[in-house]
């Protein structure tokens, strides 16, 4: 299945993009979506503790199983105001 | 008046969508760039603002709900900017129009805590020597 994924501010800079489209096997899950997206980006995959999941425009856990069409995004500690 | 925009921040325009006969306070909050980040004495030169747009607009729908949940009968504005900020100019707005200033006390400062604490905005400063930092806010700080 494909989802959408966004990301923001550091994450944005350490995975080098704004938004792509990611291809899963059915049923995974936003953590198994952070995995592939971080593989191999060790400054990323050090943030996983920070980082807060979307999907679909609400927070969720990383447990949070998706679907086709589904948009993630990747939200780093928050700074606004 | 709930907004995302790169636009300098109008507080009569917040003021005047929360204006209500029916209220006799209107409570205005801007946070503005300062200079230095705490902890860290390099001087700022501007600040760059990100957002996940349509997240932070039902947020800040939410953020306005919560409060009249908590504080009763209200109007609320809240304005973020993005892109980039000068040095001193506002970076959120937020007015809150009550039929008492205790809840517009309150409802103001409800608001720009909890858009501190979650919304999805990011801010990146840029320093005089050129360098650049992305910031977080302190949970249950002040900053």
């Amino acid at each position: 299945m494909r989802v959408r994924v966004l990301a923001f501010a550091r994450l944005r800079e350490l995975l080098g993009f704004g938004e792509r489209e990611l291809e899963l096997a059915p049923r995974a899950t936003l953590d198994d979506a952070w995995h592939a997206l971080t593989a191999g980006v060790p400054d990323a995959t050090r943030l996983h503790a920070s980082t807060r999941f979307a999907r679909n425009g609400v927070v969720s856990d990383g447990t949070t199983t998706l679907g086709e069409g589904d948009e993630i995004a990747l939200l780093p500690p928050v700074g606004g105001g | 008046m709930i907004a995302v925009s790169p636009d300098p921040i109008d507080l009569q325009a917040l003021i005047a969508a929360v204006g209500d006969p029916a209220h006799g306070a209107i409570c205005t909050f801007l946070g503005t760039t300062r200079m230095t980040s705490p902890g860290d004495d390099r001087a700022v030169r501007a600040l760059d603002y990100e957002a996940y747009a349509a997240m932070v607009i039902a947020d800040f729908e939410a953020i306005a709900a919560e409060a009249r949940e908590r504080f009763g009968p209200l109007a609320i504005a809240i304005v973020h900017r993005i892109g980039r900020v000068a040095l001193g100019e506002a970076s959120v707005g937020v007015a809150v129009g009550a039929p008492h200033r205790v809840a517009a006390f309150d409802a103001c400062e409800f608001a720009i805590d909890t858009l501190k604490a979650r919304t999805p905005i990011w801010k990146r400063e840029e320093y005089a020597d050129g360098g650049t930092a992305w910031i977080a806010n302190t949970p249950g700080g002040s900053t």
